[in-house]
């Protein structure tokens, strides 16, 4: 479960990534498609962080440490909402170069998650 | 950080964080996040292990948050200011990397700025060299602002 859910935020931050990076290539600011793209990404992510929280409860443990688990989780929740807002303020292509460095920034979180809870 | 722009006391031809600078604030909040707790986690939870590293990973932290801050800040004084401070992270990445590579056994677990940050995709070690470009020039978007 927890796996499958650090796939699919890992994969649909990549594309949120490239998305908001073709607007930025196009000379164009976020819209508010993009924000529907980020909500949906941070779903994934705030579930991953309920679904997370729910196996430490089980009494599952992380390899490397409930501590560093539990705070890549949060980062991980709090990622593209952060860089969200900062597009917010900028309507510029540098705001949607703001949101794929922050998708990006994301997407790596994952790939140290997965590390976190295998091993 | 997205309160900027209401800020009265800075005429908005000084801010730091428009266009390319919104990203590099955003990448150096990242760092500072990174950096920040990385350094109180290790701290806290092993110091003995490796007190150099973690130390070094203290002092990244607080160069960083210093640097976001100036950033944010705005201004004359503060674009100066994180000049500085951005030469000095970078001659911090590149000393501290090359000591990592060179002796490391001083180095039981590793710092941000290991090996030239590669565990943080490079970026410690391209973030300076990119902010040193940016703030270089005098504040964007303003003409002869250098003149004073």
């Amino acid at each position: 479960m927890l796996a499958a859910l650090t796939i699919a935020t890992a994969v649909s931050a990549l594309v949120l990534a490239a998305w908001c990076g073709y607007a930025a290539y196009r000379d164009q600011p976020t819209k508010d498609r993009h924000f529907v793209g980020m909500a949906a990404v941070t779903l994934l992510a705030v579930a991953q962080l309920v679904v997370g929280i729910v196996q430490l409860a089980r009494g599952e443990k992380p390899e490397q440490g409930a501590t560093l688990f539990v705070s890549y989780l949060v980062g991980s929740a709090l990622c593209i909402p952060a860089a969200g807002f900062l597009s917010l303020a900028e309507r510029t292509r540098w705001g949607s170069v703001t949101v794929a460095a922050g998708a990006f920034v994301l997407a790596v979180l994952e790939v140290r998650l997965y590390d976190i809870w295998r091993g | 950080m997205t309160g900027q722009r209401t800020e009265g006391g800075q005429p908005t031809d000084t801010r730091l964080i428009s266009g390319p600078g919104l990203v590099l604030v955003w990448l150096y909040g990242v760092m500072v996040v990174g950096a920040v707790s990385r350094s109180i986690y290790q701290i806290s939870a092993d110091y003995e292990r490796a007190p150099l590293a973690y130390t070094l990973s203290a002092v990244a932290a607080v160069v960083y948050a210093f640097i976001t801050y100036t950033l944010v800040r705005g201004g004359e004084t503060a674009r100066k200011a994180a000049l500085v401070c951005c030469a000095a992270e970078l001659v911090g990445v590149v000393v501290v990397g090359a000591w990592t590579v060179l002796a490391p056994d001083a180095f039981p677990d590793a710092t941000v700025w290991s090996r030239f940050g590669m565990g943080y995709l490079f970026i410690p070690v391209l973030l300076p060299v990119t902010a040193v470009y940016w703030l270089r020039r005098p504040s964007p978007g303003s003409p002869a602002s250098s003149g004073h």
